[in-house]
Order: C-alpha cells, then structure tokens, then sequence
C-alpha cells in the first residue's frame, strides 16, 4: 500500500484545490440542510433533501429505507465490494426557535451546524469533487445519511443498515463537522440514560413540609459522585442535564437528570450499570418517590489499532494536508462498525466551537478549513480503496 | 370581477416552478438574460448567505442568473467586501452613471441597476432576507419565461391564500395593511389584488423598468405599482406565493418614516394623475416624538422622496442598450 499511497498523497494538492471550488456549493449545502429541523425520528424532511442532492449528482438509487436512512451510491470500476461513508442526519434539537443559519465573512453559524450538518454537506459534495477529478474508485462507494442515531435513536440507522444490508461494507468513514485532524479509530462504550423521580398520583398536597423530587435527585447526584471510577480502564460518568420544577414555591412534580458513563471496558459498563439499579432502588424506598431508571443507549466498546492500514494511511493523508492527527477514544457511531467487525475511522470537515451563551445550540465552524476537510475526506477514500486492493492483490 | 379573474389567472405559488431546469431550457430557447440585483447599504449580516445561496445554487448548480450583482448605497461594515469574496458583482451605486449625480436610498440602487444590468429580466431581492432560497428568484422569474403577456412579478409571503386548511385572510406587513392598501381601496381598487404591494422581491422586464420612474425612497414600489397599472394594466402584473420570508423587524419609529415617504409618492402621484385636486405644497418633514427626563421632545426627519426620470431618457443608457431616441 506505501507505494501505490504515495500516489495518493500527490494528488492531495490538486484535490484541496478542486475543492476550494467548491466552496459556494458547500456553504449553500451547509444552511439549507442545517435549517430543515431534523429531530431523532423527525428526519425525514433533511433526508429527503439530501436525497435530492444525490439524485442531482447522478447517484445510483437514492433512496431511504424503513427507519428513514438515505443512501445514494456510486459505483465502483470493479464494484466487487462496497465502502460506506456515512453522517447523522438527526440533531438533539427538537423544536428551535430560530433554525436560521448565516454566513459571515469566515465562518458560519447556526443552531448544531456543527453537529451535522457540515458532514452532511460533505457528503452531499463529495460526489461532484470526485467527478470533477476524475477520481473512481474499485469500490463502491455508499453514501449515507444515517437517521435516529442521537440520544433515544441509539443509532438505529447505522446499526439497522449494517444488520440488513446485503453485502456488508469493508470499511466505514463516519463523517462529523467538527473538528478537522481528528483521526478517531477506537470508541468508548457508552451507557446513556434519565434517571426520572416522580411524585405518586396519590400525594398528599396539603401535606406542609413536603419537600417533592428534587431533595431525592440530589441524593441520587450524591450517591452518582461517589461511585468509585478506575482511571485504567478509562472510566467517566457525565452527569449533562438536570431539569425539574416550575418555581421558587411550588413542589417539584418531576425531576429528570441525564447521564452517560463512558469507559473502555464493556464489563465497567456493567458494574456501573448495576449500581445505577440499585441507587434507584435505595432513594425510591427512603425517600417514598417513583425513581426509575432508563438506560436508553447501550454501545460496547471497540476499535482499531493504531498500526491497522486505515489508520497508517489516514495519518499520512492528514499530515500531507498538514493537518497533526488527533488520535483520541470517542463515543462517535462508529461504534456500531465495530460491532460488526468492520473497520471504520471518524474524520472531522472544519474547525469550530460551541456557542459560549447558555443557550448551547448555535455553533460556529470556519469556512476556510473546509477544502482541506473535503480533500482529506476524498484522499482518505482512495487510501481506504487502495488497502483493500492490496489486501486482495 | 376583473379583480378575481387576475387572481386566478396571474398568481403562482413557487412549487408550480420547481423544475428548474425546465426553466432554463425555456429561457435558452428564448434567448433570454436574467440579471439578479440585490441593493445593500451596511448587510453584512445577511449579504453572504444571498450571495451564497444564489450563486451556488441558480448561477453554478442551474445556470438561471446570467449576473448577479450588489449595488451598494456606501456601506461601512464590510458588505461589499463580502459579496465580492463570494463571487458577486458589486459596485457603488454613486460610480454607475456618475453624470447623473448620486441620490440616496434604494431606489437609486434599483434604478441604476438598469443601466449596470444587461439582462432582459432584472430581478430585485431585498439583501435582508435570513432565509433566502432558490425559489425567491425562479419563483418570480418562471412567470416571465412562460407568460408573455405579464410584465411584472411581485413576490407576496406568509399566509396562502388557501391552505390545506380552508380559506385564510392574506395580507402583508403592518404598512401594507394600515396605509398603502387603505389607499389603494379609496383609489385604485383593483390594485388591492396586489397581496404584498410593498415586497422587496420583483422581476420585471427591461422595456418596463426602462420607461418608468423611480423615487429613490421608500416610495419606489408604490410608485411602480401606479404607474404600470395605469399604463399597461393589472394584466401586466403577477403575484407568486414564496411561502414565508424571515427578515429584520422593523421598530414602528421606522415604518412611520417608511408611511411618510410612501403616502407623500402616493399624493404626488394622485395629484400628477388628476385623480385628487387641490392639494398644498406636500412637507418634507416627519415629526416624531419622544420623553427625556420627563420632557416631552420633537424630533424631525427630512424625508424627500426625489425621484429619477425613465431610463431611457438618459443618453448613456440608450447608447448602451441600442435606444433611438423616439
């Protein structure tokens, strides 16, 4: 593969500068897709518009299965085997107040434009940069907009598509905005879920000194705190919404608080897992209150070596771009390749960041960045193609 | 009766002309040139995402707009230079015909626009909209292309006039609908049918632009809508429904001034027209008022609505386009 690489890592010039042209079609693809609300299991609206693209581009088939993936695919000059390139359509946003996304003299903003909608345009262009370098791959080449995959979806889409798919892929790209030089071939497990406390239909109202479920939820946070985390294998619970009550006076009715443990061992999972029933189970018998424990999302870890040729290849095509690799654990869908022993790496398009306000849904991303994102994700590809030829040579 | 037979013959909705590239083999047969002008003064906020959306998706993905150029009033914050950086043309109003003096306001950008553009169709979007779309321009461009017969295409917003729901009031903005409809029911009835007389967005023919007026104020539309209907009638007009438009608001301080400089072209217009009589020598200043400190304050606007002669009657312009002089 080194030799036939290179190859590769020469055309990356030529490639950021196609895709420099490209820019205006980006950018449009970028805002149109980001102001088309896209809730998990609400997709069906973006996916469409992205179906549209691919059709526009010549795409073979663009269409949406049962659980509103969308695919479109190009296929390859041997086409004996199929790589998926694929970015979630869904956002955690349900309902928005202003979904407008602008465009500034070097960046762009707007509510998760980030997260993902620059990845969806990546894919939406992609097709136009390979045609207008010439470039076909052996495989083929799926494109995926990939639906309820966030929060409650627990990556049904992904997930779905690779237990139906008839001929599964060699490998997988995962494409997210932000942030450009993340190389991300390994994945934390993930357990995510609410923890609910809620007054009895039976409560005694006039009953003073009743203090309701917020005192039981910082039991709860108290008793989350001091579970013990090992630092090997790394281990992390974060605790990333509380909400409960209407006012300073009025007996909470409902309190909810959201969590997710990440750690690199499927058997930590567990444990904490456990613990988490019976912390539930503890604050629900002292306290009187209904506790209940969802654990919605439930992904085991997995991953690549750091040595397998996708990455090798990868790290060379970020560093011909001059991008320095980022190499670190993630909690990105991905994970569901590996659960199917399929090869998969995560790249991010642009730099950006997250809104400092309290209201956290708008993002900004750059645009400058864009080309060399795009051309790492087309030059990826052809590595991604050409480890497979070798493979099989 | 009139008035409802043009309803139902000269109002589109944008979905009916999405095939663009249908639109385009149409425009080519006819050998047609579309011109998009977008007049700014300080839109930096809104100008690349316009600029972006337009070019990428009507000049390079469909290749409707032959040219897509800003005319800017002078701006200060930096609009031109971020039009220019995402491929439009742009130029000072005050530098296109610069023996004709410079005046101030939109007007001015639009009408100068005729003498810069070179297309048969000259398309006006307004640079504040936030949630530009394709079909702002080849909704009002379509008609055009397939209709002859209509001269004008005004782009009207927000509430169809019939929904899945049933039949639901239409209507425009807070100055539409307190002033300039009013007016238009006490003297031009059937230019009521015009749901948003006031939009910003409009394609029209070169032979239309080039022989009417143009105030360079507020008063640009109201004095268009006039002063074709008198000339080629409501035929001449269409409407298309682009569904919803999301722009600034505007405080209510500023749509009086947007009221005074529309009512004072209106008047001038009625009275030039002899469909009002005597009237006194119109002001030019709107009054306003405001506390400070518990003291109540007057606060004065000059507001004149000056207004620029047809195109054609300017030598240069004829020169340019191949003009006689009859």
């Amino acid at each position: 593969m080194a030799s036939n690489g290179q190859s590769v890592l020469a055309r990356l010039p030529a490639i950021r500068a196609a895709a420099a042209d490209l820019r205006e079609l980006l950018l449009a693809d970028i805002v149109m897709i980001g102001e088309i609300p896209s809730p998990t299991f609400s997709e069906a609206d973006r996916v469409s518009f992205i179906l549209e693209r691919f059709a526009d581009c010549g795409l073979q088939n663009p269409s949406s299965d049962e659980v509103g993936n969308g695919f479109g695919l190009i296929p390859g000059s041997v086409g004996d085997h199929t790589i998926v390139v694929a970015a979630n359509a869904d956002t955690i946003v349900e309902d928005p107040e202003d979904q407008t996304v602008e465009i500034e003299a070097d960046r762009i903003e707007g509510p998760f434009v980030g997260d993902n909608s620059v990845g969806l345009a990546a894919l939406t262009v992609l097709p136009t940069l390979l045609e207008r370098l010439g470039i076909t791959l052996r495989a083929n080449l799926l494109l995926m907009t990939a639906a309820r995959m966030l929060n409650r979806g627990n990556l049904e889409g992904l997930k779905f598509y690779l237990g139906n798919a008839s001929a599964p892929p060699v490998a997988g790209l995962y494409v997210e905005g932000v942030q450009l030089g993340r190389l991300n071939h390994a994945c934390l497990g993930t357990l995510r879920g609410e923890i609910i406390c809620r007054l009895p239909d039976d409560f005694e109202w006039a009953q003073h000194g009743k203090s309701g479920t917020i005192l039981p939820m910082s039991d709860i946070v108290l008793m989350l705190s001091q579970i013990p985390l090992p630092q090997r294998p790394r281990t992390h619970l974060v605790t990333g919404m509380i909400r409960g009550g209407i006012s300073c006076q009025n007996i909470a009715r409902e309190t909810r608080l959201g969590f997710e443990v990440r750690s690199e061992s499927s058997q930590i999972l567990d444990d904490v897992g456990a613990r988490l029933r019976e912390i539930t189970g503890l604050v629900a018998s002292r306290s009187g209150v209904s506790v209940r424990l969802d654990l919605f999302t439930r992904r085991e870890p997995g991953g690549i070596e750091d040595t397998h040729p996708l990455v090798r290849g990868t790290r060379s095509v970020l560093e011909a771009l001059d991008l320095k690799p980022m190499m670190y654990l993630t909690t990105s869908p991905m994970s569901a390749f590996f659960e199917r022993g399929i090869p998969a790496l995560t790249l991010g398009i642009t730099r950006g960041s997250r809104s400092p306000e309290i209201d956290e849904i708008r993002e900004y991303v750059d645009t400058a960045p864009m080309a060399t994102g795009l051309a790492q994700l087309a030059g990826t590809l052809m590595i991604m193609d050409e480890a497979r030829n070798h493979e099989n040579s | 009766m009139k008035t409802r037979k043009w309803l139902a013959s000269n109002t589109f909705h944008h979905s009916s002309f999405r095939d663009i590239r249908t639109i385009i083999q149409e425009k080519e047969r006819q050998g047609l040139r579309i011109s998009v002008c977008i007049p700014t003064l300080n839109e930096a906020k809104t100008i690349g995402k316009e600029v972006v959306i337009l070019r990428s998706e009507l000049v390079q993905r469909y290749p409707l707009i032959d040219e897509l150029t800003v005319i800017d009033s002078g701006s200060k914050d930096g609009t031109r230079e971020i039009a220019a950086s995402f491929g439009a043309d742009v130029h000072l109003a005050s530098e296109i015909l610069p023996e004709t003096g410079t005046k101030h306001g939109k007007g001015e950008n639009l009408w100068k626009a005729i003498h810069q553009l070179r297309g048969d169709i000259i398309v006006y979007i307004d640079a504040d909209i936030k949630n530009i779309r394709p079909k702002f321009v080849y909704g009002l461009v379509a008609p055009l292309i397939y209709r002859p017969d209509i001269q004008y295409m005004k782009a009207f917003y927000d509430r169809p006039l019939v929904s899945s729901h049933g039949i639901r009031p239409s209507g425009g903005g807070r100055v539409t609908e307190i002033l300039v409809r009013p007016l238009f029911s006490l003297l031009f009835p059937e230019l009521t049918a015009i749901i948003q007389p006031l939009s910003g967005e409009y394609a029209v023919r070169r032979e239309v632009l080039e022989k009417i007026c143009f105030p360079v104020g507020y008063g640009v539309e109201t004095s268009h809508l006039i002063d074709v209907y008198r000339r080629w009638g409501l035929e001449a007009f269409g409407q298309t429904d682009l569904d919803r438009r999301v722009h600034r608001n505007q405080p209510t301080r500023d749509l009086s001034k947007m009221a005074f400089a529309i009512l004072r072209t209106f008047l001038s217009r009625a009275r030039s027209l002899g469909i009002i009589g005597d009237l006194p020598e119109l002001a030019e200043v709107l009054r306003q008022y405001q506390v400070n400190d518990a003291v109540y304050e007057q606060v004065e606007f000059k507001i004149v609505e000056e207004e620029r002669p047809p195109m054609i009657t300017i030598p240069a312009y004829r020169e340019k386009f191949g003009r006689d002089d009859s």
